[in-house]
């Protein structure tokens, strides 16, 4: 059931990321500043976007599961929220390669979207040993759900603190996701952003399909344990 | 007064005959549809008619019953409402009265209950309909989903299929309108250790809208009245039972739940709670014991669980099962649960 | 549900009266964490900024130890199923352990906050009385709103205890941010209203987010 548009679903994230590549390395111009690791912004910001949403989206489905009582929103609430996680290790990885190749640090706090970005990825990397130290998974799945719920919540308001209280330590040197991108980086960085959405979409409805499969398997395995049982 | 209407014969009639042997002018409107048998017939407001039931005419036959005769007999309570006395005539004293019946349904109906735990089975099949001022045993080994079976009848675990009643209330849906009406007493007191007899019993009692002077009654009715100020760490497990058990009927529930009542209690202790949780209470009561023979002796009607699942469920014979009768439930079915 | 969540409340301050437990710990741990700053960062007294910082992260967590403790009565002795079992709307619960909560870190407070500014505020710094108070009830009410879900949330859980902080820490970081940077100015007792307000707007807004959310979903977290 969640196969359907799977293959177009991929054939469109792959066409898209492709573009963005050939944007990226032929299109877009160099940076007078950083030159060539400039690009990394191409990555690395489009990820932080496609990933805080899929935090969102999976407090959203959250929301979902704990009105309807059906375990494949939680799903689909895992699956987001797992896949956004991975995004978010990608995303620190590529803040800090930029930041080292621009500013010559690993890591600098000047960035309200990486610096807050850090706090969301350490509050949702707790998800995992609270939603497997509970046993009972009706439980399991309700409580994910309720920090899901909460978590999404603080997404928004914990960037607008850390942006506020670096607008008084830390004047803001560049304006990487603003408005004020020369016509051809921004359908660069557009086109970027689109693949990697598309990219997140994929990933999502694969991982849906195959750990759906998954849960078949496991309850055809115990009917049929249970049919034997009772034959005995 | 005795009076007996006829096997087949409309209630309804059987009552009115009744009331026009005690000279009242019956206003025909009562109308019970089961045909039935009055043991005795008081006329006052709030009296209670006791009624012996002849099962197999019933319209809501329990789903399980293992008997061979067509009927079994149990009781069901009416309750008098709508009674009105008035004199009509100064000469000849007659009373003008109009009863109106409140007949009430099982106070419990399963049917097929099932509740999982992950991918085990904790309960399946679970059949059976309790009426409303009897007692049902549950018996089975540890583990048997006994207890399971208790939470989910007071509303604490949610049944995952089946059909779930409880005091006229459709379970999982209406499981608010449970709270309140249940009185639960399991293995946990459900009391606080560092606070006094008192204190806890006050805090159940506002939790439960029920006014703190019952308290007091309560307490010295389980016999806690000199030790009731001081802490729950001081007193001895027995002690600490009889406050939770008093503590379960504070609010006067219409349904009791009790797993394994009587541990820690000695027989003075266990008759002191006679009044309050056992079958004198009149309250529907369900009990799981491994005490076979104690629980068969003050049940009506006993349910057997092995492995979560249904093994028998039926009326326990008269003379508290020593006997195997026909069809319904002894002590040998039980220890079947057991092996 | 008003008068079931003051008997709740009563009977877990009666219980924190006899026992002593969270609000004695809470407090000595500040004290100490005090002292541990004093060493590591190797000073006598902080500036407002610093200052600002030390205090509030001392007491979040301080904060930490006292949400862990939240729900331990319930498990450990009474159980919530007698709660359960009570015609009571099960908010009154959540309302009851987040008011609990806010009074203790208030009488936390009122211990540790003057003992910092003997142990660790440099010479001639003061608040300003009313604009601090206003910072540490909206602080407080956060940090008691998310207190009061995470212990709820953690409560069934196997390691509860390792859970509570790095769940409560990360969600309380926009508390953090907005009290330390409102506590700095006040404490250089430079009073930039527009500051102040914007500060204080934003840990309103972030109150209510919480306790509106807290509330929705607290009967969730109880059921089975």
């Amino acid at each position: 059931m969640y196969s359907k548009g799977l293959a177009p679903l991929a054939a469109a994230a792959v066409v898209t990321l492709t573009a963005a590549l050939a944007l990226v390395f032929f299109y877009a111009p160099l940076d007078a500043d950083q030159g060539f690791v400039q690009k990394i912004f191409y990555v690395h910001v489009p990820m932080a976007i496609v990933s805080l949403c899929g935090f969102v989206a999976g407090g959203v489905f959250a929301i979902r599961h704990l009105r309807s009582g059906d375990a494949s929103w939680d799903l689909r609430s895992y699956v987001a929220i797992h896949l956004a996680i991975i995004f978010g290790v990608g995303v620190l990885a590529t803040g800090s390669i930029w930041a080292r190749a621009s500013w010559g640090h690993w890591w600098v706090w000047d960035e309200p979207v990486l610096v807050s970005f850090l706090v969301v990825f350490l509050l949702y990397c707790v998800y995992y040993p609270l939603r497997f130290s509970i046993e009972d998974p009706e439980r399991q799945a309700r409580y994910s759900s309720v920090f899901a719920i909460a978590a999404g919540a603080f997404v928004p308001l914990n960037f607008v603190a850390v942006r506020m209280a670096q607008a008084y330590t830390h004047p803001r040197v560049l304006s990487q996701t603003g408005g004020d991108l020369p016509g051809e980086m921004r359908l660069t960085f557009l086109v970027a952003l689109l693949g990697m959405a598309l990219l997140f979409a994929t990933l999502w409805k694969l991982e849906l399909t195959a750990k759906h499969a998954a849960m078949q398997l496991k309850r055809l395995k115990r009917r049929l344990a249970e049919r034997e049982a009772v034959a005995a | 007064m005795e009076v007996e209407s006829a096997p087949g014969q409309d209630v309804g009639a059987g009552l009115l005959e009744a009331a026009a042997h005690l000279g009242a002018v019956v206003d025909d409107q009562a109308e019970v549809a089961r045909p039935v048998r009055w043991s005795r017939i008081g006329l006052g407001h709030g009296d209670e008619l006791i009624a012996h039931v002849e099962e197999g005419h019933a319209r809501q036959a329990p789903a399980q019953l293992e008997v061979e005769e067509p009927s079994v007999e149990l009781e069901r309570r009416f309750e008098v409402a709508d009674f009105e006395r008035h004199v009509i005539d100064a000469h000849q004293p007659r009373h003008m009265c109009s009863i109106g019946f409140a007949a009430m349904e099982p106070a419990i109906e399963l049917e097929g209950l099932e509740r999982r735990y992950g991918e085990r089975v904790a309960l399946a099949g679970v059949t059976v309909s309790l009426a409303a001022g009897s007692t049902l045993a549950v018996l089975g080994a540890n583990g048997a989903g006994k207890t399971t079976l208790l939470r989910v009848l007071a509303g604490l675990l949610r049944p995952h299929s089946g059909r779930v009643r409880v005091l006229g209330c459709e379970l999982p849906r209406e499981r608010w309108r449970i709270q309140g009406r249940v009185g639960y007493l399991g293995h946990e007191a459900l009391l606080y250790r560092e606070l006094t007899g008192r204190e806890n019993l006050r805090y159940h009692a506002r939790l439960h809208g029920v006014d703190d002077s019952r308290v007091d009654g309560m307490l010295a009715a389980v016999g806690m009245a000199r030790r009731a100020d001081e802490p729950l760490r001081d007193l001895s497990r027995g002690m600490v039972q009889r406050l939770a058990a008093a503590r379960a009927v504070l609010h006067d529930p219409a349904l009791l739940l009790l797993d394994e009542p009587r541990a820690h209690l000695d027989p003075a202790a266990g008759e002191l709670l006679e009044p309050l949780i056992g079958r004198a209470s009149g309250r529907t009561r369900l009990l799981v014991s491994h005490d076979v023979e104690g629980a068969l002796t003050e049940a009506d009607l006993a349910l057997g669980l092995k492995g979560g699942r249904q093994a028998f469920a039926g009326v326990v014979e008269a003379d508290g099962g020593r006997q195997a009768g026909a069809g319904a439930i002894g002590a040998e079915a039980a220890r079947e649960l057991y092996r | 549900m008003i008068a079931a969540a003051r008997a709740i409340l009563r009977k877990d301050l009666l219980i924190e009266l006899r026992t002593k437990e969270s609000v004695p710990a809470m407090t000595l741990f500040a004290l100490t964490v005090y002292v541990l700053f004093h060493f590591g960062l190797d000073r006598d007294s902080l500036d407002g900024e610093l200052a600002a910082g030390v205090l509030w992260v001392t007491l979040l967590l301080a904060a930490v130890i006292g949400v862990s403790r939240l729900f331990a009565a319930e498990r450990e002795q009474g159980g919530i199923e007698g709660l359960l079992l009570a015609p009571v709307d099960r908010t009154a619960l959540f309302v009851a352990k987040a008011v609990g909560l806010f009074a203790m870190l208030v009488v936390v407070e009122v211990v540790a906050v003057p003992t910092f500014g003997l142990l660790l505020l440099g010479p001639g710094l003061g608040g300003a009385l009313p604009e601090l108070l206003a910072v540490f009830l909206l602080g407080n009410l956060g940090i008691a709103a998310v207190g009061a879900l995470v212990a709820a949330l953690a409560a069934e859980t196997r390691a509860r205890e390792l859970i509570v902080p790095i769940l409560l820490l990360p969600l309380l970081v926009p508390v953090l941010i907005s009290c330390a940077q409102a506590t700095e100015p006040l404490f250089r007792q430079e009073q930039g209203p527009e500051d102040l307000a914007r500060w204080l707007g934003l840990l309103s807004l972030y109150d209510v987010v919480f306790v509106l959310l807290s509330v929705a979903v607290f009967d969730y977290l109880l059921e089975d």
